[in-house]
């Protein structure tokens, strides 16, 4: 074993629940290197680190992760992670999500962290499919392609996870794929390293489900679209306008900073140890 | 303390933060927005944190991720958001998590009448969660009982590790009263297990003699893993017999064998009553005027049993009451929740009741009146004519 892996080894949960349940050839468990690796390199303490995930076959990775792990229910990871940031406001969070997990029984949840820039490391595994359900259509489900509840084709259009986070106010905005796994590293780490909310999204895939429905035969095959189709920032903005639908966008974003909501609240706290401000009187009008 | 003009509301967050809660999570809904309000004021005093969420699933979410890292955590609603929380509800109560949710009742299905007081969402406490399990409902009737019983439901929470329901419905929200809040010591205050033993012996859901294991915060040393898949002593996903079980029978009975120390009535007048009449929250303010009304006139014998706890059903209280009774009236704005359960164990036909659904508070003499009718049940309903 590669030194590079042990530390990643260190972090599982040794005595149980392995095999993982994962399809082999699947990606997400290579997420869940990045993400043990970084915490590895930040030399972070494991009592430190929370590890919240939602539904789908993305949130069941915190279960192989030796931290404090919730796994909660469908969409709300965000959710149960704000509360547990206000109360430990010295942990830190990530936050695991699948895209189905994160953008349509979640969206809502995604945008308010944003916004909020409330302190966590929000990860999407975007798979561009319900893999655990039998494969049906997500909210990045590709125009035109093939699923499980899109059987003569899919004719939405697919949520640009990135775009909907900067618009949201996201201070560090990132993407990666699996097969880019050193640039993901170095991503996952940024992300958890900043004070804010943090998102990186993983393009991944499905073979199993929406490369089957799509005649895509291998994890390998699926591998490869991820190598092919993906560019850098860099090289994406010399295309301009000629960047295709398909294309995957690796980089950073953005990356600002902007007042963190726990640091604020502590301000809050001080400020209400002074007097308190007046209390308007109240006019109800009508109902709520 | 000094005797104070309040409403219902802020007197149940009063007697949130003197039960120690140090975390709110709520989204705005007539008629809890006093609650939030309240929170929102005196929390940061107090170190705590307060956050309005984007919607209710939201707030019950951060309820309980706010009571994993260690802090008594609440929330407030009315009937809308208390729907949209079901589903959370049943998280917390399958990861064990401590949480109070309070749900000023206002008249429903739906939007309903807002905001004109109901009890409708009784049945919806008990069984609003998909999923067999068990829950507790505690149900105010004045102002500094909304103080006293949510102080109890913290205290529940935190003893069972369970959510605990406080069900106030919109009238004893906004109604104003005079009150004495009663001064609550350190020693009236539960506070959850904390496990004693080095981190790799604990079992965050272990089947200790109390059956309410021992809960560690996130983030001192316990790594652990909280999930709403029905999980093993360690929290670790199962589909064993043999762990799902035993877990199952012990997340009843730790309520189950508590049912003397939880269930909680008021009984006036009910050993010797002919006529008992059986009521909660503002409605039994209407059945304590009623009796005194027709003690009065008639000088019949009537008594009130006046639930404090609606859920576990206190049945054995009901039970022993409406032993000599020859009439037991069950007065809610609802069409007949708890009725359900009242005619369940003293028989149907004993039993009449007198609901109302309209938003509309039940008056003193519509109690009056069922007590001078002269058959319980309501007559048959002719049989629709053949076409």
């Amino acid at each position: 074993m590669k030194k590079h892996d042990q530390g990643a080894y260190e972090y599982l949960r040794h005595h149980k629940k392995f095999p993982h349940l994962w399809c082999s050839g699947c990606g997400i468990g290579i997420v869940m290197g990045s993400i043990l690796r970084s915490v590895q390199k930040l030399e972070l303490n494991q009592d430190d680190v929370a590890v919240v995930s939602g539904i789908g076959c993305t949130g069941r990775m915190p279960v192989y992760m030796d931290f404090n792990t919730m796994h909660t229910t469908h969409g709300r990871a965000l959710a149960f992670a704000t509360g547990l940031k206000l109360a430990r406001p010295e942990m830190e969070i990530i936050v695991i999500m699948g895209d189905g997990d994160a953008l349509a029984i979640g969206g809502n949840h995604f945008i308010h962290a944003a916004r909020r820039n409330i302190d966590m490391t929000a990860i999407v595994v975007n798979n561009n499919i319900y893999g655990m359900t039998g494969g049906q259509s997500s909210p990045t489900t590709p125009l035109n392609a093939r699923s499980a509840t899109a059987p003569y084709g899919h004719i939405e259009q697919p949520f640009p996870i990135v775009d909907l986070a900067m618009a949201a106010g996201a201070p560090f905005v990132a993407r990666s794929t699996v097969y880019h796994v050193t640039e993901l590293d170095r991503l996952v780490e940024q992300a958890v390293r900043k004070e804010g909310f943090a998102l990186v999204e993983v393009a991944s895939y499905c073979h199993t489900t929406f490369g089957r429905a799509n005649n895509i035969k291998s994890p390998i095959a699926m591998m490869r679209q991820l190598k092919d189709n993906s560019l850098s920032l860099q090289a994406a903005d010399k295309l301009g306008d000629e960047l295709g639908p398909e294309q995957i966008v690796r980089g950073i974003f953005r990356d600002d900073d902007r007042p963190e909501y726990t640091q604020l609240y502590d301000e809050i706290i001080e400020r209400a140890h002074g007097p308190l401000p007046p209390r308007k009187r109240k006019v109800r009008r009508g109902w709520v | 303390m000094n005797a104070q003009l309040m409403q219902g509301n802020n007197a149940c967050a009063a007697g949130a933060v003197a039960a120690g809660c140090r975390f709110f999570g709520g989204y705005p809904i007539t008629p809890s927005s006093e609650i939030a309000e309240y929170m929102a004021r005196h929390l940061p005093k107090l170190g705590g944190k307060f956050i309005q969420m984007e919607d209710e699933i939201a707030s019950i979410a951060a309820v309980i991720g706010a009571s994993v890292g260690g802090l008594k955590s609440m929330t407030a609603t009315s009937g809308p958001g208390f729907s949209l929380m079901q589903e959370n509800i049943g998280y917390a109560i399958v990861a064990e998590v401590p949480c109070v949710i309070i749900n000023v009742m206002r008249a429903g299905p739906s939007t309903g009448l807002p905001t004109s007081p109901s009890q409708g969402d009784v049945m919806q406490a008990r069984w609003g969660t998909h999923g067999d399990h068990p829950i507790i409902a505690l149900a105010p009737a004045s102002v500094r009982e909304s103080f006293e019983l949510t102080v109890d439901a913290f205290n529940f929470a935190e003893k069972y590790r369970t959510p605990v329901l406080v069900l106030l419905d919109e009238v004893v929200g906004h109604m104003r009263e005079k009150v004495e809040l009663p001064e609550v010591g350190p020693e009236q205050i539960a506070n959850r297990v904390m496990p004693t033993v080095p981190p790799e012996w604990y079992e965050p859901f272990g089947n200790p003699p109390s059956d309410v294991p021992p809960m560690a915060p996130f983030g001192e040393g316990y790594r652990y893993h909280i999930t709403g898949l029905l999980h093993d002593p360690r929290g670790f996903p199962t589909n064993r017999l043999d762990e799902i079980q035993p877990w199952i029978d012990r997340i009843f009975r730790k309520i189950d064998r508590n049912r003397s120390e939880i269930c909680m009535v008021e009984e006036d007048g009910v050993e010797d009553a002919r006529v008992l009449v059986i009521a909660y929250g503002s409605t039994a303010r209407s059945a304590r005027q009623a009796i005194k009304m027709a003690r009065a006139h008639s000088g019949r014998k009537v008594g009130l049993l006046r639930l404090k706890t609606l859920w576990p059903f206190p049945e054995e209280a009901v039970e022993r009451a409406a032993e000599n009774a020859q009439r037991v009236i069950v007065a809610e704005m609802n069409r007949g929740q708890i009725a359900l359960e009242v005619e369940r164990i003293v028989g149907r036909h004993k039993v009449l009741r007198v609901g109302r659904a309209d938003g509309q508070m039940i008056s003193p003499s519509e109690i009056v009146d069922a007590m001078r009718a002269r058959q319980t049940q309501a007559p048959r309903r002719p049989a629709p004519a053949r076409l």
